[in-house]
């Protein structure tokens, strides 16, 4: 029975139970006649969100824990021998998977029974041939102790999963049963199913915080097993970075955040000054017509993704930079550079310092400039030496904002500040980042033994101290400084 | 310091017996001064909307032309002395004659064309004007006539994609310079397409299959669709809807009206606030741990990808639906409570359908930027070469399946120009569905929106 008939099963139970639960609700109080503690559709709500709720968090965990169970069990019966020289458990363990997954597809395609499994087994030979038959091929000869892995791994799943079937039913069924005999006039049923739902919503909210310890886990078990491998300090101060797939890689992340820095200082370099100028000119002198005009255009660019604006990199800006400005003046004759990927970057994150900068101008209180004009400023003077002092933390708090999306932005450096580790001072150069690096090294074939993949987690695990060290203290700033006029 | 001040303004003094009316130098710099300012925040606003015109600008001009694709109209007769031989029209024995089976009918029915027109071929052989037709024209006949046996014996009239060079001849990519040096055109064949042109042989009409062809390989640029990767997006839309929406919804619901003032509550809105902002090539890497290595999901399947994208969409639509139920006035739980009804039936009956249009409108939004996403997706082995149609769901879930986006960042990647076009072009049907929702999020607000 596949999850998805589960489900449907679980969920006509749940509906059933809320129609029997509410009549029955009904029928009890008509018979004994007490009037019911609650509406009769909160009878039924409970039966059904019993019969629902558990049985559906059980498939979840079942769903989980089986490939681990079956995997222990069938990783023991595989003798080091099965292993060849050189090779890893690990790709054994997918031959076996392989392997049972081409037994299904044989009795799938032939239509025959169990039976069928018991005769290739008495003739490995042709193994071989019937899985290629149904597009599982196999490289060399199958070990008779992986075969019969693969046997048990598939007996194993079919077994759990028709474990799996009852019991999430049973559950779902018990669960209804019970509560639905449990049904009386003085059951406070309203109170018990609204219970229920506050400790789903409960539940949700924590959705977030397991993302949060999700995204911690697995960065930092891998960076520890990558740490194991590499050695950490060869990692942080080595200025070399030269991935070999066939080992004695040099991983050393300097050049990926000296990439990373440059092309995050020019972004914000552009951003910075155009941000601020057009948040003064929006908050401060635009009439109701531009400003109504202008600060959705400027918003859209945060709207636009980030593909984008690699593409526009890429095709428009890195060749209009190496034509007109690298080549003449001798700088370099690449079309993806640091500038490249800079400049498209800082009008990205334009209206990241203008929109905030924006609001944050906007609640600096009118007496202060009203006080300022009193005393004879002009509206610039009263903008450059009373409202933006007093707008500064806040400032400060957007542009830490921006420089945060920067170096976390992925897309554009990948497309735009091309894949050689360098440390260099020319912003016609190709550079690259963290984020490009992180990309590089897992897509593709991954062996998640290797240093080289690995390293992707080192990184991740930087990028997101990093980004969120950044986060942390603008958040704080533009708290407090909003605490401050309030 | 005070007599300072006054010493030093003292010589001023009789300056200011000027009348008030006409400026003196100061003033008139202050002056300067504040249209200087004034007018750097205008070039401010000029540089970010002119930013804006010339990035949408440079990509319609690039891709554009991907909407239109040159075609060669022939009249080809299914020869059945070569696709069928044994003459039973056995579907499995059509299946047996291979592409290369059909290149030969293409010759002689471009052949045909051209002496039916009176096309010179001017010391083209056959075999080369017949490199005019893409590689991928034989199997587009072969599929028709795999669908269709009893086609087979009559001439049927085909538009049969052109060579991508000849495509780019046309959209002004290749020009006679850049053929000298192609391997795969030559200028003979481009002024040869210029006269079937004239015949009428050769079209251009609106591509279609760019819309619902699969993507192609490298050589064959002129047959890339985006099919796959609108199914693949689509489908992960569906997920990260399905999925984000009801979680999204019941953490506001808690946080903004059950939670209780304390550490917990504010662990998790740091928590929420934070997730905002985490780079998004990190959930990528959650996902391919969490997901693929741990749970065993497949690699490329919009199962992860809408998992991965939910996460990330999530902290969007709590903060737009806490807004919302920010926005709805305490007097209306109040009233709701006051005639008796309980907590969860105020919130549920009264305060969640007053906050609806603003938690669609957040959602609509959050939606717009999961379909955008490209780094998170290339993680889990989104960027696969994949040809086949996902299945219909929920088994397609679980195919390898392609996304909008990642598509374009993989013909970026590939070395004919030609999928830059392909790729600008997709970008700009990426931002047709874009605008799209925004605009149903516009509309929603405006119409549906309470202001109390």
């Amino acid at each position: 029975m596949s999850v998805g008939v589960i489900i449907l099963v679980v969920l006509v139970l749940a509906a059933l139970g809320y129609v029997f639960g509410r009549q029955r609700a009904m029928a009890v109080s008509q018979q004994s006649g007490i009037k019911l503690h609650s509406l009769p559709s909160y009878y039924g709500q409970m039966v059904g969100l019993f019969a629902a709720v558990p049985a559906l968090l059980a498939l979840v965990l079942w769903l989980l824990i089986q490939p681990v169970v079956i995997e222990r069990s069938v990783t023991a019966m595989i003798p080091d021998s099965a292993i060849p020289e050189g090779g890893a458990l690990s790709l054994v363990m997918s031959d076996v998977r392989r392997i049972a997954g081409g037994l299904d597809a044989v009795l799938a395609k032939g239509g025959v029974g169990e039976a069928e499994v018991d005769r290739i087994a008495a003739n490995p030979s042709d193994l071989r041939a019937r899985l290629a038959e149904v597009g599982v091929p196999l490289v060399g000869d199958v070990p008779v102790a992986v075969f019969e892995a693969a046997r048990a791994y598939r007996s194993m799943t079919q077994t759990g999963s028709i474990l799996m079937a009852a019991t999430v039913i049973a559950i779902a069924a018990v669960l209804a049963g019970l509560v639905y005999r449990r049904i009386e006039p003085h059951m406070r049923a309203r109170n018990v199913s609204e219970s229920f739902i506050k400790l789903l919503l409960i539940a949700s909210s924590l959705v977030a915080i397991l993302t949060t310890v999700g995204i911690i886990l697995s960065l930092v078990f891998e960076t520890i097993s990558f740490f194991k491998i590499y050695p950490a300090q060869d990692f942080f101060f080595s200025t070399v970075w030269n991935p070999q797939f066939r080992g004695g890689s040099d991983l050393g992340i300097l050049p990926l955040l000296w990439g990373t820095f440059y092309v995050s200082f020019i972004a914000l370099l552009v951003a910075v000054p155009i941000g601020l100028m057009i948040a003064i000119y929006l908050s401060e002198y635009a009439g109701k017509s531009l400003r109504s005009f202008a600060k959705p255009a400027i918003e859209m660019l945060a709207g636009i993704p980030t593909i984008v604006y690699g593409l526009f990199a890429l095709v428009t800006i890195g060749p209009f930079l190496r034509d007109y400005l690298a080549q003449p003046l001798g700088l370099g004759s690449s079309s993806s550079s640091v500038l490249t990927a800079g400049l498209v970057m800082g009008i990205m994150i334009i209206p990241f310092v203008s929109s905030l900068s924006d609001d944050i101008i906007n609640a600096v209180p009118q007496a202060l400039r009203d006080g300022s004009y009193g005393l004879g400023a002009t509206q610039s003077e009263t903008i450059r030496k009373v409202v933006m002092p007093a707008a500064l933390p806040g400032i400060v708090g957007a542009i830490l904002l921006a420089a945060s999306r920067a170096i976390g932005e992925t897309m554009i450096v990948v497309l735009g500040a091309g894949a050689a580790a360098k440390l260099d001072l020319n912003p016609f150069e190709a550079m690259t980042t963290v984020t490009v690096k992180i990309v590089s090294q897992l897509t593709g074939d991954t062996e998640f033994a290797s240093p080289e993949t690995l390293v992707a987690f080192a990184l991740g695990l930087t990028l997101f101290t990093f980004t969120l060290a950044l986060n942390v203290l603008a958040l704080y700033i533009v708290r407090k400084y909003r605490e401050q006029y309030e | 310091m005070t007599d300072m001040t006054v010493s030093s303004n003292a010589p001023m003094a009789p300056a200011q017996a000027k009348s008030l009316l006409t400026l003196d130098d100061r003033t008139r710099r202050r002056n300067a001064a504040e249209r200087r300012f004034r007018m750097m925040g205008l070039v401010g606003v000029t540089i970010g909307i002119v930013a804006l015109v010339f990035l949408l600008g440079s990509i319609l001009s690039n891709g554009l032309s991907s909407f239109q694709q040159t075609y060669v109209r022939l009249d080809v007769f299914l020869d059945p002395a070569r696709l069928d031989k044994a003459g039973t029209r056995d579907p499995a024995e059509i299946a047996k004659v291979t592409t290369f089976g059909y290149a030969p009918l293409i010759e002689k029915a471009l052949a045909d064309s051209m002496a039916a027109k009176g096309v010179q071929g001017e010391g083209i052989s056959v075999k080369a004007a017949a490199e005019l037709i893409s590689k991928e024209a034989p199997a587009d006949l072969r599929r028709y006539v795999l669908a269709d046996p009893s086609a087979i014996g009559t001439t049927v009239t085909f538009d049969l994609l052109a060579n991508g060079r000849i495509d780019g001849y046309y959209k002004g990519r290749v020009t006679m310079d850049s053929a000298q040096l192609d391997r795969n055109v030559s200028p003979q064949q481009l002024m040869l397409a210029d006269r079937l042109k004239s015949a009428g042989i050769l079209t251009t009409h609106f591509n279609w299959a760019f819309f619902t062809a699969p993507d192609s390989s490298d050589t064959r640029p002129e047959s890339a669709g985006l099919g796959v990767a609108i199914l693949g997006s689509a489908y992960m839309m569906i997920i990260v809807l399905v999925l984000s929406l009801p979680l999204g919804v019941a953490t506001s619901i808690y946080l903004e009206e059950f939670a209780p003032q304390n550490r917990w509550t504010d662990l998790i809105e740091v928590n929420i606030a934070n997730l905002a902002a985490v780079p998004s090539v990190v959930f990528g890497i959650l996902g391919l741990a969490a997901f693929i290595n741990f749970a065993g999901l497949p690699q490329s399947a919009p199962v992860v990808g809408g998992l991965v994208l939910t996460l990330m969409t999530l902290p969007t639509i709590i903060i737009a639906t806490r807004a919302a139920f920010k926005s709805v006035p305490p007097s209306i739980r109040d009233a709701a409570l006051g005639v008796g009804a309980s907590k969860m039936q105020a919130i549920f009956h009264h305060v969640l359908p007053l906050a609806m249009p603003g938690i669609l409108t957040g959602t609509i939004i959050g939606l717009a930027r999961a379909l955008g996403e490209t780094a998170p997706l290339l993680l889990i082995g989104m960027v696969a070469f994949v040809r086949d149609y996902p299945a219909g769901p929920p088994e397609g879930f679980f195919d390898p399946a392609s996304a909008l986006p990642v598509q374009v960042y993989n013909w970026t990647q590939r070395g004919d120009p030609a999928f830059i076009e392909r790729a600008s072009g997709a970008i700009i049907v990426l931002l047709v569905f874009l605008i799209l929702m925004n605009l149903s999020a516009i509309i929603l607000r405006r119409r549906y929106e309470r202001r109390w």
